[in-house]
């Protein structure tokens, strides 16, 4: 049996160990926030934390996180209110928007590790994570305006 | 309940849709019941029929002043889903933050919606004006009969009706029962605001959802979960038209989660939107539906595209090329003035096929139970999802619930309904509620896939370096062989789009297509074939202004010509099914954002060193008319940075210019990925590519730096903004490489060229 924590509420499973994160957290427990893109950790639409730092759950078999704690968008904060949510909804980033969980995540890990990135360490942070709709420079912006916020 | 009508607008030519001839019928007061009682689970918001006031179709005002407006056309990203309720609520003069949005099921009685073509404002700007005007007259007129005056003194303002000399005010919610109980007017009755006092049309809004997108809301097709549903993927034949000899499912019924496995038909030609056959895996979840196709063997018989080398093809269309084609417009003689000798340049183009990798694979829910089937899926068109899925079943149409999730992404993968038609093939089968999910390595493998095209290109040059004579031709499988596989030449819808239309002044111009054959699905993919029409045009633009040795901007303007209208009629141009009068090709409105993007960009003024310049395009599409200035700067090694992009777009009126300009930053984007690296190939039927590590798409560290957007003032009438943004940015940075390095880019993508100096 694998033990983890997601969201703060402690979980238990018992299926397939080499089910990936990504389909235990959409089928298992309906949070269906953290999205599908590649299945081969190639676009980031999947990321998630897993004891703070930010992972591809559509590569990270559950085998893997026995102890571990994840956390989704939906447990990023109450009612979108992190300063990276905040910064994505004033600057308008998404387009379709289903790649934005996984950049939100993949940003908000930057900004605590690396609480005001340059031009390169955003690029570096973010390479990982496609937009098919091109929103990169709304994403730029966006994630040094919480940056600012949070400073 | 009155049950007038506003009026069938489907007579007025402004409204015609891109690809439907479908009639609008608007004044259908309500839904028969027993379409709603079928509609378990709407996705969005309450129900239009179930508000206290609701005169139309799109509108609904309940008690407590909460206002329900119907988006009927999809949204994937565009903001369409915003903009145009948000036009019916301006003539409602509604109170934006009261408004709830339902996404409209899949209906023909909304008109079209096939949210493809960058047509949704244009075709349906006057429909929403009048369906709120509708609304608010008779707000008003429950108004002036509750204080006994004439609707004439009375004015509306946020959802509320206002007596103007007594200053009594009634709210719309109040309003709401009486006004139920009035007629519906006629059309010819309603007053729209002038434009001055708009409050939402012209003016920036957030998209109605982004709250929930940033927080992960379960608003996607892939989202969506039913009790009782089951999970299935499909394992598809490697080549197009391939078929199952035989299967052995065994070790993938071992697999834990795996419940069955069902084969799934092959289409019988032309494959329109039919399923491409295959097995379907079906599972417990989706892991286990996946894990499960790793583990079936199935022995394929392949069948006669699998001779198709994408290399060999390739080589084909270039020869086809080169020969004469057939001739879509001819002015002058080009062959006199070649014949005569002088200055005669020569160039060809190639451009691969693509696929639109929308970061969302292709995945519906259907719900089959009793010879009537419920979908839920992320489709640009419902109402094609309602006939593919009746077709398949041999069900009525009417027999079809179509719900439309938001879309992630699309880009015209999902105006095509085949993995729709999959989900409720499945659930038919099954019993159940199923899920299909495609992977990845299926959506790049099977996808509808944009052109590949070769374009031949010449022009004869007088002293002082102008074109005499201009002749092109493109040869590319025609997207029509996707409803009929003998299909040849290009539709004229095609070749509308960036090339029979070609908007220069040269005295002698003809303009050719030669024939091919399709061995891969094709489809419509944002742009279309503007992609490789504009392509062709502005890189050999700029290579003609070059060996001129005139300014590339200069140059441009000259080609283009004095300002004035170009009249097409005679070779049946299709103008994007716009009308022309209201949407004439302008070259003023050409020349206006060429010289605004030239400006903008600082051409001529800037001083470039070594692997550093910039490039222009220009091209009307869409009805809408963009210059694209881009930046590069070339490294020794030849990488290819785009610090700069700067784009002027004149689309006529604009509805939400904050939305709009997202649209073309992403194109610049979209553009660099057309660009820089992408290609599908194919080798004995099968595709070689499968995942983004081998169909690679922009990422943060390719795209522009920064992409500045400008848009044109005009009152001229609304047009397209989803699609225009692409086909010049391509050659536009082609052009860039050229200035910043020498070399010419006349084969796309860039990944194939080594820039290193």
């Amino acid at each position: 049996m694998i033990r983890l924590k997601v969201n703060g509420v402690e979980r238990s499973f018992e299926g397939d160990a080499d089910m990936p994160l990504l389909w235990y957290l959409r089928d298992h427990l309906g949070l269906t926030g953290t999205k599908f893109g590649c299945g081969e950790a190639l676009c980031g639409s999947c990321t998630v934390h897993q004891n703070g730092q930010a992972v591809r759950s559509c590569a990270l078999p559950m085998s893997a996180l026995n102890g571990a704690e994840i956390v989704t968008i939906e447990g990023l904060s109450k009612n979108g209110t992190h300063p990276v949510q905040k910064a994505w909804i004033a600057m308008n980033v998404p387009q379709c928007g289903y790649c934005q969980a996984g950049q939100i995540m993949q940003a908000a890990a930057l900004l605590k590790r690396t609480p005001s990135p340059t031009d390169e360490e955003i690029e570096r942070a973010m390479a990982g994570n496609i937009c098919r709709c091109g929103t990169y420079q709304r994403i730029r912006a966006a994630i040094k305006a919480a940056a600012r916020e949070s400073a | 309940m009155n049950t007038n009508t506003i009026e069938n607008v489907s007579r007025r030519k402004f409204l015609r849709g891109m690809f439907s001839t479908g009639a609008l019928v608007l004044g259908v007061h309500f839904f028969p019941e027993a379409l709603w009682a079928a509609v378990r689970k709407p996705l969005f918001g309450p129900d239009v029929k179930d508000t206290t006031f609701n005169p139309n179709l799109f509108v609904g005002i309940n008690r407590d002043g909460t206002i329900t407006i119907v988006a009927h056309r999809s949204e994937m990203g565009t903001g369409i889903r915003t903009s145009l309720p948000r036009v019916l609520a301006d003539e409602l003069d509604a109170d934006w933050t009261r408004v709830k949005l339902q996404q409209g099921i899949g209906d023909a009685r909304y008109g079209s919606q096939n949210t493809d073509g960058s047509h949704s404002i244009r075709e349906f700007f006057d429909v929403m004006r009048e369906m709120g005007g509708a609304a608010r007259l008779m707000l008003v007129r429950a108004a002036a009969q509750r204080w006994k005056v004439s609707p004439d003194e009375c004015e509306t303002r946020n959802s509320m009706v206002i007596h103007t000399a007594s200053g009594r005010k009634l709210s719309y919610g109040e309003l709401a029962s009486a006004a139920a109980k009035l007629p519906v007017p006629q059309k010819q009755e309603l007053q729209f605001k002038p434009s001055a006092r708009w409050r939402y049309i012209g003016k920036s809004a957030p998209m109605y959802d982004l709250a929930g997108v940033c927080t992960g809301k379960p608003l996607y097709g892939l989202d969506t979960n039913l009790d009782g549903m089951v999970y299935a993927s499909v394992e598809h034949p490697p080549v197009l038209g391939g078929q199952v000899k035989s299967y052995d499912d065994a070790e993938a019924r071992r697999v834990k989660g795996v419940l069955r496995t069902i084969q799934i038909p092959t289409f019988k030609p032309p494959y329109a939107f039919q399923a491409l056959g295959g097995v379907a895996v079906v599972a417990d979840n989706t892991w286990a539906a996946l894990k499960g196709r790793q583990k079936l063997k199935v022995e394929w018989d392949n069948g006669p595209n699998a001779s198709y080398n994408s290399g060999e093809y390739r080589k084909m269309l270039q020869d086809t090329a080169r020969k004469p084609g057939k001739v879509v417009r001819n002015e002058g003689d080009v062959d006199a003035v070649f014949a005569k000798g002088g200055k005669i340049i020569e160039a060809e183009y190639y451009t691969p096929h693509l696929a639109h990798a929308p970061m969302e694979p292709p995945n519906a829910v259907a719900d089959y139970r009793d010879g009537k089937v419920t979908i839920w899926a992320p489709t640009q068109n419902p109402q094609a999802a309602q006939d593919a899925v009746a077709g398949a079943l041999g069900i009525k149409k009417e027999n079809v619930i179509c719900h439309v999730t938001l879309l992630g992404g699309a880009f015209g993968r999902k105006s095509m309904q085949d993995y729709i038609v999959e989900a409720a093939l499945l659930s038919k089968e099954v019993g159940k509620p199923v899920k299909v999910t495609w992977r990845r390595e299926d959506d790049i493998k099977f996808d509808y896939y944009h052109s590949v095209a070769a374009m031949y290109m010449k022009a004869a040059l007088d002293d002082s370096g102008k074109p005499t004579a201009w002749l092109q031709r493109s040869v590319f499988p025609s997207l029509m062989t996707t409803f009929d596989a003998n299909t040849m030449y290009g539709a004229p819808l095609e070749l509308g789009m960036g090339w029979n239309d070609i908007p220069y002044s040269i005295p002698n111009l003809r303009v050719e297509n030669g024939p091919a054959k399709a061995h891969v699905r094709i489809g419509w993919l944002r742009s279309v074939a503007n992609i490789y029409h504009a392509y062709a045009v502005q890189s050999f633009s700029d290579e003609l202004a070059h060996v001129a040795q005139r300014d590339p901007v200069e140059y441009l303007l000259d080609l283009i010509g004095p300002p004035r209208i170009i009249d097409l009629k005679s070779i049946g141009y299709w103008n994007y099914n716009g009308n022309a009068e209201q949407y004439p090709i302008d070259t003023s409105r050409l020349r206006k954002v060429v010289e605004m993007a030239a400006e903008q960009a600082g051409w001529g003024k800037r001083k470039f060193g070594k692997g550093s310049g910039l490039g222009i395009a220009a091209h009307r599409s869409f009805l809408t008319y963009v210059a694209t200035v881009v930046e590069v700067e070339v490294s020794d090694k030849g990488e290819v940075k785009i610090p700069r992009v700067d784009t002027v777009v004149d689309a006529g009126l604009v509805v939400n210019p904050e939305v709009v300009r997202n649209q073309f930053e992403g194109a610049a984007v979209f553009g660099t990925s057309v660009t820089r690296t992408g290609e599908i190939t194919a080798t004995n039927g099968a595709i070689d590519q499968s995942n983004f590590h081998n169909y690679p798409v922009a990422r943060m560290n390719d795209a522009p730096y920064y992409t500045k957007v400008t848009l044109v003032e005009s009152t001229a009438p609304p047009a397209g903004v989803g699609e225009p943004g692409v086909p010049p940015f391509v050659p536009a940075m082609c052009n860039a490489i050229f200035a910043a390095t020498g070399k010419r880019i006349r084969e796309l993508p860039l990944s194939k060229h080594s820039l290193s100096a």
